[in-house]
């Protein structure tokens, strides 16, 4: 369910590095908990964003989610099929409605965030305190 | 995101039921109930297009009865319920003192000496507190939320899907009318009424049925296109359908005129708690009014946003959302009087922005006839 290689924070984000290039999009249990998603705000090409800075928000019929960027980077590209699709984030979170591109400031940075191991682990204890 | 259920939450009948099934549960008014089964937009769309079935059994009920039954009805709630034949039921207020909403509920005439109130889940004991409270004529007051389940069956085909279930001719039910009879063996309540804009009903029984019930009405539906549905659609179809949410559009500081309800307010019958107040605002007409608005960018209005006319806040939206059916952002807001005409132009501020939205009539969605 998880991609082996993206990186993922606690806010359900997830991030995908290429060489200098971060490719950043919500995770599947986020999408689930949003419900449909109907409307995604984006930053702007050229914004400079630091890790765990919000850069726009996701938001479904019910709620609205603040998204946080899991690295520092300048924003290269954004996904703008989102704009008339935003439904692929329920339908395709990990791949084609990935949300935006960054020239990433310090690669290393990923390496405080969380495998898929670990997420799974991680939304395993969510799951289980929304159900106590 | 979604409120965790808490341990301490109540649950109607059906609550394992829900969770069997794999709906995504919420608290809601101190419920543990189903927020949605395969999601907000499909129960929505399938509840206009088809039907859809919800657990409503957390709402409360109330029941008035004795030989001053009516009076005491006639008192705490707004709407004229002399004018009740036995087996209708109007849309009313519990009123307090100051003309301002303890609730909005259904009042059924079920004979000249006995009422049921059909009331929120979450001001349950909050009414029944205060109908008793203000009982100076010794009716029989009972707080009965505990001897129903309630079940909502909604949608253009929910009348052919519900007869297949029970020997009572149901078309002959006119909307808000009620009888009684049988469903699938069980004695229930069978209300023509709503909260989603569409033909349908709301039935009422003993909660030990309540698995029963679900499972034969789901079963009988299936091939109509009948789906489980949770409160989240709920919600979407009532507010498209522009009506009003307790704790949202009304509450103990809104009074009927301000929410446009001034329909449900009969100043010609005796006088009733808060009637003064009301005629008093009426007279000089209410400052701030409910409006229906309609988005002008993607942008969403939603519950709390502040309303901004000529630069300034001049009031709060109560209740904003993407309507699934009418694909548009829609929302309720009080607003100035003098600002609340169809066609105005306002603004909403958004996480600090402001995007443009136009005052439109309400209801947003009007069924079919």
């Amino acid at each position: 369910m998880y991609p082996g290689g993206f990186h993922y924070t606690k806010q359900h984000e997830w991030v995908n590095v290429d060489g200098s290039v971060g490719t950043i999009g919500i995770t599947d249990y986020a999408q689930n908990e949003l419900g449909d998603v109907v409307f995604v705000e984006m930053p702007k090409i050229g914004a400079q964003l630091k890790a765990g800075q919000s850069f726009g928000t996701v938001e479904s019929v019910k709620a609205v989610s603040e998204i946080f960027s899991p690295v520092s980077g300048e924003v290269t590209e954004i996904n703008s099929a989102l704009a008339d699709s935003p439904e692929k984030i329920n339908s395709d979170p990990h791949g084609s409605a990935w949300l935006i591109k960054v020239r990433l400031a310090d690669p290393k940075e990923v390496s405080s965030l969380m495998d898929s191991a670990a997420y799974e682990t991680y939304i395993a204890g969510q799951a289980k305190e929304h159900s106590a | 995101m979604t409120t965790p259920a808490i341990a301490e939450a109540r649950k109607t009948a059906l609550n394992s039921t829900h969770r069997r099934m794999g709906a995504k549960m919420v608290n809601f008014g101190g419920w543990d109930m189903p927020l949605e089964y395969a999601g907000i937009v499909a129960e929505h769309i399938a509840v206009r297009t088809h039907a859809g079935l919800f657990d409503v059994s957390h709402m409360g009920e109330i029941e008035i009865s004795g030989s001053r039954a009516l009076d005491l009805v006639q008192w705490i709630s707004c709407n004229n319920a002399a004018r009740l034949a036995m087996g209708q039921a109007h849309y009313s207020g519990l009123m307090t003192s100051r003309g301002t909403f303890v609730d909005d509920l259904l009042v059924h005439k079920l004979s000249d000496r006995h009422y049921l109130l059909c009331v929120n889940a979450g001001n349950q004991d909050i009414d029944f507190d205060h109908i008793v409270a203000n009982n100076k004529f010794a009716a029989k007051t009972e707080n009965t939320g505990a001897r129903y389940s309630q079940l909502a069956i909604q949608g253009p085909r929910a009348t052919g899907i519900l007869q297949q279930l029970t020997p009572v001719p149901l078309e002959p039910i006119r909307y808000y009318h009620f009888t009684f009879g049988k469903i699938s063996g069980v004695e229930c309540l069978i209300a023509r009424t709503g909260y989603t804009g569409e033909d349908g009903f709301e039935i009422y029984f003993d909660p030990t049925h309540s698995e029963k019930l679900w499972n034969d009405i789901l079963e009988a539906g299936q091939a109509a296109g009948l789906v489980p549905c949770g409160l989240g659609a709920r919600n979407t179809l009532r507010l498209e359908a522009g009506m009003c949410l307790y704790g949202h559009e009304i509450d103990d500081t809104t009074t009927p005129l301000e929410a446009s309800l001034g329909w449900i307010c009969k100043l010609d019958k005796a006088p009733f708690l808060g009637s003064e107040m009301i005629a008093r605002q009426k007279q000089a007409g209410p400052e701030r009014k409910l409006a229906g608005f309609e988005m002008l960018d993607k942008r969403i209005g939603r519950d709390g946003y502040p309303v901004i006319i000529a630069g300034r806040e001049a009031g709060r939206v109560t209740s904003g959302c993407p309507a699934p059916f009418l694909k548009k952002n829609i929302g309720m807001a009080y607003v100035p009087s003098n600002a609340s005409a169809v066609g105005n132009e306002i603004e909403i501020s958004i996480r600090g922005q402001v995007a443009p939205a136009r005052i439109v009539a309400m209801p947003f969605y009007k069924r079919p006839q």
